[in-house]
């Protein structure tokens, strides 16, 4: 049974100040359900970047309700707000940000070290998710010696790990080709399905809108249209245009 | 968090080297120069560790021991009438020129003992006898006198060859070890009465009268007793050698130059270690963001920024002290260079090191404080 995750209402965001102050977000509103990949798509600079960032508690709406897992972000500071993300976010960077001194599993097993597991048990448990994702047989390698898709797949594991009931992508297969981006969308998919997690995917790549269960448009600061079904999806986005 | 805080920094070798290369240099620089500075005061004050007596008594406007103000030979009698004495015997000390086979003179420290007891000779002799300096002509030289008088001869010199102090006789009867004096010259031994026929003549000979008091009374009051009943200066050894090495921390301009060599050192550990840290953390701004969007807190990230600077501080630091024990060793087995490495030395650098790591963490926490983990969406 799918709940809502993630609730943002009227909330605004602009950068700079006086003549060079720019607007962002306009009462902004946005929902999205566990057990469904939602994406967010529009075109560059439309503002998808900074909303993902306000669900994630990483940058402060100047106003608006921002009430994720039922609590209001809105209304945490400092720690509270990092513990929160700790346990509830799993988070998957368009530049994958992995550690690149670290192997794949200790890579894998950083937020369950944050969440104060032993390094021991949290790389016995990044082994487990690598296999997932289809990368056992890389656990030790480096960064470096892996490829965009491999390192891609690390770091859906890295978001995983913990379990997180909320997943965050930002533009996760901009780096890939197509083959590695479908099967980097389809463990998000499953991800979604199997594991019961809220996906929400911020893209603007045509490819992998047929993996959204759910689409959120944006323009402007605004969401101007929400889809609700896959033949919504597939009536406003045709497969190949 | 700390393991991965080390394994970030261990694995950017570039970055990892040029900070312990900063420290190490850091710590080379400082415990080279403060040690060089204490060994050099040790040979300021070498008449003391050669000469071992309990109390030195002095004309009373002596400040250090290698300023001797000759006072009048009866004013050993006036000390030794002073209560609990248990001896006092005259030393001449001097600079005098020895004059060599060739022609070629050496300045040496002419050391006059006392006749009877010979109180303050050498106490290593290397090669002849001590006894021996009661026959005519004779003096002890210490080994760096062998040195440097056995410039231009076909062998070095040894037991029972001859050179002149003042055109008079001097015939070697032994080869002692002796602690390096600070004016460089070597050290000649010989009786009192010999000394003073050796030195250019003068009104007044006696340079100290060494002391030694009773047993059951210490140095320090029968120091204060000499001087308050005699009028002379009275030292004990430690009083004597600290007025010796604070006379020349006063009035040269050793410690100015040292000083500014380890205050050179901690500023180049300081500006190489915080540059290189803060390089580090700029380079790594994205995985601290992305650890920091990922809950870790700031505390954590401070920890994990703390131990890298502290790793390399100990590291550094380590270096740096083996390199300056292996240079110090080998400038100790050369004899020529002083060097005295005490354990306060090592707490001395070994702090200055932390102020400098902490300098970096600071400039690092400073920086990811600071930082907005949202540029990881960027």
């Amino acid at each position: 049974m799918s709940t809502l995750g993630i609730n943002v209402q009227s909330v605004d965001k602009s950068f700079g100040r006086g003549d060079a102050r720019t607007v962002v977000l306009k009462k902004t509103g946005f929902v999205a359900e566990t057990g469904h990949l939602t994406m967010l798509i529009g075109p560059s600079g439309c503002g998808k970047t900074t909303l993902l960032s306000i669900i994630a508690g990483t940058l402060h709406a100047d106003g608006g309700i921002i009430e994720v897992l039922g609590q209001r972000l809105d209304q945490m500071r400092g720690n509270a707000i990092a513990k929160f993300r700790a346990r509830n976010l799993g988070f998957i960077f368009q530049q994958f940000n992995l550690i690149p001194t670290l192997s794949a599993t200790e890579n894998v097993s950083v937020p369950l070290v944050i969440q104060g597991l032993s390094s021991t048990r949290a790389e016995r448990k990044a082994r487990e998710v690598l296999e997932w994702v289809g990368l056992s047989d890389h656990a030790d390698f480096l960064p470096a010696k892996m490829s965009g898709g491999q390192q891609q797949r690390v770091a859906i594991a890295r978001a995983l790990v913990h379990e997180p009931p909320i997943i965050l992508c930002d533009e996760p297969t901009s780096s890939l080709d197509s083959e590695n981006g479908r099967h980097v969308m389809d463990l998000l998919r499953q991800a979604a399905t199997q594991r019961e997690c809220l996906v929400l995917v911020v893209s603007h790549d045509n490819r992998t809108y047929r993996f959204a269960d759910h689409m959120a448009e944006m323009e402007d600061g605004q969401i101007f249209r929400t889809l609700k079904t896959k033949d919504e999806i597939r009536t406003h986005h045709p497969p190949g245009v | 968090m700390i393991r991965i805080g080390l394994k970030m920094l261990f694995g950017d070798r570039g970055k990892y080297v040029m900070l312990i290369s900063g420290i190490t240099f850091s710590t080379l620089l400082m415990a080279q120069g403060m040690a060089l500075f204490c060994g050099l005061m040790t040979w300021t004050y070498s008449s003391l560790r050669n000469m071992r007596a309990p109390i030195w008594v002095t004309d009373p406007k002596v400040e250090q021991c290698n300023d001797s103000k000759p006072m009048r030979d009866t004013d050993i009698t006036r000390v030794r009438s002073v209560d609990g004495i248990a001896w006092a015997v005259p030393l001449y000390q001097g600079i005098s020129m020895a004059k060599l086979a060739d022609g070629s003179a050496k300045m040496i420290t002419l050391i006059g003992l006392d006749n009877d007891t010979l109180i303050g000779a050498p106490t290593k002799i290397i090669a002849g006898r001590l006894e021996d300096l009661r026959m005519p002509n004779t003096v002890v030289l210490d080994d760096l006198g062998v040195e440097r008088l056995s410039e231009g001869r076909e062998r070095p010199i040894g037991i029972g060859d001859i050179f002149e102090i003042n055109d008079r006789e001097a015939r070697v009867v032994a080869i002692c070890k002796s602690y390096r004096s600070f004016t460089g010259g070597p050290f000649v031994f010989t009786t009192y009465d010999r000394a003073i026929l050796y030195a250019p003549n003068q009104r007044k000979m006696l340079s100290f009268i060494l002391v030694a008091p009773q047993p059951g009374l210490s140095d320090e009051a029968l120091a204060r007793r000499i001087a308050e009943r005699t009028g002379l200066g009275a030292f004990t050894h430690d009083e004597f050698k600290w007025s010796t090495v604070m006379w020349y921390v006063r009035n040269t301009g050793i410690p100015i130059n040292i000083g500014t060599i380890v205050i050179i050192g901690f500023i180049i550990g300081a500006a190489i270690s915080g540059q290189t840290f803060y390089s580090f953390i700029l380079e790594n701004t994205r995985h601290f963001a992305a650890l920091r969007a990922m809950g870790a807190s700031s505390g954590e990230l401070s920890a994990m920024i703390l131990s890298q600077a502290l790793i390399v501080g100990v590291i550094g630091y380590g270096t740096g002290l083996g390199l300056v024990s292996f240079l110090g060793n080998n400038l100790l087995r050369l004899g020529k260079v002083p060097f005295l490495m005490l354990w306060q030395i090592t707490a001395i650098v070994g702090a200055a090191v932390m102020i400098i790591v902490a300098i970096s963490a600071v400039i690092g926490i400073v920086r990811i404080a600071r930082l907005e983990p949202a540029i990881v969406f960027r």
